[in-house]
């Protein structure tokens, strides 16, 4: 016994022990996201049984069964339910019942004991609406304007059809108010901008008074145009509805306008299940967000994220890497450049909420409302730049991350050997061009590993950006196609926000639960992704100075 | 001689060679003068590396410092190109001049000097760069940047070095991807495409196998037609075969200087016979 543990081996078991253990974690954490978050897309079957409620009465019931659970009947006699026999344990099951025009309530407990014969009728229809959740119920009858065009079995392949000219239509109308009338309202403000600006400089003459009129009278024109022809496509829209019935019986008129998808999940065979699921896991990565972000897409909070990232990335390595370059290779090494070099390393210490006040402070407040009164007078009293936006927020990010790219950078310049810099100081280079021409393309490898460490805690940082930046829904991309294209002013989503929002502040907790977790899965291939791309570029860095013992 | 001991057999061998020429005795003081360095006394600090050394370079000749390690000697060959600016707690007093003109004068732009005075380092250190680009450094850092010419000068410089018949089909390869020899030589190339009027050279061949050794001191008897050439060895053969004035270096005094076959056949100093037949150092 003694000789094993003179060996060593009890070292090599408990060592590889917390290797294993680390990579267990790891796993277990990636797992259970991927299993709660991606199992969310996959077409659920909808459930037609009866209920006893606690009076003794009988309801009728359609849902999809989200979760089963074990509970003590105790508590469930307790809780009014009347159950018989005598076993001490029943289970009970989550429904997500849908329809909360009609029952108001969305999820709810079941003891399975209570309920009836559990049936999965074929015509069961899921209708994801844009409004008011999801509608479970049978398909009765389709109607254009207001006359039914087709009956039962009929109406199935009818209300499809239908669906699909609705959704084209849709489409038609969005793209209308999101980009032309959108850019007609871009103008106006625009217009008003300059009228505003030339009349606080006193420039504002009748005449130019009256040219902004008729400009303004044009584009005026332009929108009345744009919105009669949304007018009527949404006319054209609202044209069809079906006729459904859910649990009780009582037969509720869905406009088809509203209808954002519809099938029947009882009825699809695995292949069709398996395109449904990856038509859902598309639209979830590339659709803005619905009924309180509770449904529908991320994207805008993807393109935030890395779009903030990126920018980041932009802001944080220039000024990292002078600050680097000057500690290392130009400042007199002393005690005083010791202490700022010992600061420089515990600001990475400094919570990051901190980051986000002085943020607040410093750049929205202070720098933002200075830039709004030197070049943006004529919008105030509106901020522009004086509110949380996204320069701010990757400027707050950047001075978050500024340590790790200035240590690493610093390290990475300590490694370049002595002899390859007096190889080109001999040659007749000054130092600045020693720097510029050999130390530095040397130092990239350091530096990225030093953006990668940045990009890591960048990106899954969240509370900073609350108070800088980040709203639960942005109207609009912080990049679009109106000059100047980038607008760095905007707020914008982001992934980590935005799991905080739907986890705690939405209204609707069950329903937004694999939310959380798909978006968390995404947050993290962002951040893979985001790394990887950066990895991938230090190692072909790397390949170039192999052979350079030192690097 | 094989079964003379490793001691001295290297004084001897050396010895033998000289004996078969018959070459008069060369005298510094009968040739053009490139660098002279007069009353030279250079400080780390507080600790005085180099004690009045007074020594002039004459042009087109190959001149070996020799002597024991923490002599001075590459200390003093740094001197030439000034690189001991860069150790912060150096400083000197002297005179160094290259063609008459102090080259520790305020007005001389250090840049320039290393241009004109080339220098070779005891490990061969390469750029991360391709073989074509290692060559060009130099001259990319001086201006001039048209192809033709820089194809040109890189060719002229490779084959100066004798490395373009090796390295002509994979110019653009990294220059770390060379053996130990030819790297040396490549950062002789490099050195030379600048042609500078000296060519300084700390041990080159140290870090070298024999076979590579052999190329390189080939080579510099073949560039000293062109160029001035200092080399620092504490490989006494190597200073006998390549170099037509040695000069011997003690605890940062310049102990003896003069024809490389005196040196070795008729030191006229104690120290330095010493030192050369193996008794010391």
């Amino acid at each position: 016994m003694r000789d094993w543990f003179k060996s060593g081996s009890p070292w090599i078991w408990l060592t590889a022990g917390a290797v294993a253990a680390a990579v267990l974690a790891v796993a277990g954490v990636l797992s259970l996201t991927a299993l709660r978050g991606l199992g969310h897309f996959w077409p659920k079957p909808v459930v037609e049984t009866t209920f006893q409620e606690r009076d003794g009465s009988k309801i009728g019931l359609i849902g999809e069964i989200r979760e089963r659970e074990e509970v003590a009947v105790r508590r469930l006699r307790e809780a009014g339910f009347v159950i018989s026999g005598n076993a001490a344990f029943a289970e009970r099951v989550l429904m997500k019942m849908g329809n909360k025009d009609v029952t108001g309530i969305d999820f709810r407990w079941f003891p399975v004991p209570l309920l009836g014969e559990v049936n999965y009728p074929k015509d069961l229809i899921t209708v994801e609406r844009r409004e008011w959740g999801n509608f479970y119920g049978h398909l009765v009858s389709v109607k254009e304007d207001g006359k039914v065009v087709a009956i039962g079995e009929d109406a199935w392949p009818e209300v499809k059809a239908r669906v699909a000219r609705a959704s084209a239509l849709f489409k038609q109308a969005l793209s209308l108010e999101k980009h032309d009338i959108g850019k007609v309202n871009y103008e106006i403000e625009k217009l008003r901008l300059q009228a505003r600006g030339l009349e606080l400089q006193g420039k504002l003459t009748e005449q130019r008074k009256a040219e902004f009129d008729t400009q303004r009278d044009g584009l005026n024109a332009q929108f009345a145009v744009l919105q009669d022809r949304i007018a009527i496509l949404r006319k054209e829209i609202a044209r069809d509805t079906l006729v459904g019935r859910v649990m009780d019986g009582k037969e509720v008129e869905i406009k088809l306008a509203l209808v954002a998808d519809i099938y029947r999940a009882n009825d699809m065979g695995l292949f069709e299940k398996m395109g449904h699921y990856v038509g859902k896991l598309a639209e979830f990565v590339s659709e803005e967000p619905r009924e309180a972000n509770t449904e529908g897409g991320i994207f805008p909070a993807i393109f935030g994220t890395v779009m903030m990232v990126l920018l980041m990335a932009a802001l944080v390595t220039p000024l990292g890497v002078m600050a680097a370059i000057y500690m290392r290779e130009y400042a007199k090494q002393g005690p005083l450049i010791r202490v700022i070099r010992i600061s420089v390393n515990n600001l990475a210490g400094v919570p990051s909420i901190v980051y986000g006040v002085f943020g607040l402070g410093f750049f929205v407040y202070f720098l933002g409302g200075n830039i709004d009164q030197l070049f943006f007078p004529e919008a105030l009293p509106a901020p522009t730049f004086g509110s949380p936006g996204i320069l701010w927020a990757s400027l707050t990010l950047a001075l978050l991350t500024l340590p790790v790219v200035i240590v690493s950078t610093e390290e990475g310049l300590a490694r370049v050997p002595r002899s390859v810099r007096e190889g080109s100081l001999a040659l007749g280079a000054t130092k600045a061009e020693t720097l510029w021409r050999t130390v530095l393309p040397m130092t990239g490898p350091a530096m990225m590993t030093g953006l990668i460490l940045a990009i890591a805690r960048a990106a899954g940082e969240v509370a900073p950006l609350m108070l800088v930046g980040v709203v639960k829904l942005a109207p609009t991309l912080p990049l679009d196609g109106f000059f100047p294209f980038l607008h760095l002013e905007r707020k914008f989503m982001h992934l980590g926000f935005h799991i905080y929002d739907v986890g705690f502040q939405s209204p609707n907790v069950e329903a937004a639960r694999p939310l959380v977790y798909a978006t968390a899965l995404l947050l993290v291939i962002v951040i893979v992704v985001l790394n990887l791309t950066a990895i991938r570029l230090r190692n072909s860095m790397r390949e170039k100075y192999r052979g350079l013992e030192t690097v | 001689m094989s079964n003379t001991p490793e001691s001295l057999s290297s004084g001897i061998r050396i010895a033998t060679k000289f004996e078969e020429s018959q070459e008069p005795t060369k005298r510094v003081e009968d040739l053009e003068v490139t660098l002279a360095v007069k009353n030279l006394n250079l400080f780390y600090g507080q600790s005085q590396a180099l004690h009045g050394v007074n020594i002039n370079i004459p042009k087109g000749h190959v001149v070996a410092f020799i002597g024991p390690s923490g002599c001075g000697k590459s200390t003093l060959l740094r001197c030439f190109n000034r690189m001991n600016d860069l150790v912060d707690s150096c400083h000197i007093d002297g005179q160094i001049l290259i063609d008459g003109r102090d080259i520790y004068d305020r007005k001389v732009n250090v840049a320039q000097l290393r241009r004109r005075v080339g220098m070779v380092f005891q490990k061969p250190n390469p750029f991360p760069k391709s073989i074509y680009e290692n060559v060009a450094y130099g001259l990319r850092l001086h201006g001039i940047n048209g192809r033709n010419q820089l194809d040109e000068t890189v060719e002229r410089a490779l084959r100066g070095a004798a490395l373009w018949d090796e390295v002509k089909d994979r110019l653009d390869t990294s220059g770390l991807s060379l053996s130990g020899g030819q790297q040396q030589r490549l950062v002789i190339a490099r050195a030379i495409a600048l042609e500078p009027e000296v060519l300084l050279l700390d041990e080159p061949c140290s870090a070298l196998d024999p076979i590579a050794t052999a190329k390189v001191e080939e080579l510099l008897i073949e560039l000293k037609s062109r160029f001035t050439i200092v080399i620092v060895t504490h490989n006494m053969q190597q200073a006998a075969r390549v170099s037509d004035f040695t000069a011997y270096m003690y605890l940062g005094k310049l102990i003896e200087y003069g024809d490389t076959k005196d040196i070795f056949m008729r030191p006229a100093r104690q120290e330095t016979e010493d030192y050369i037949t193996g008794r010391f150092g």
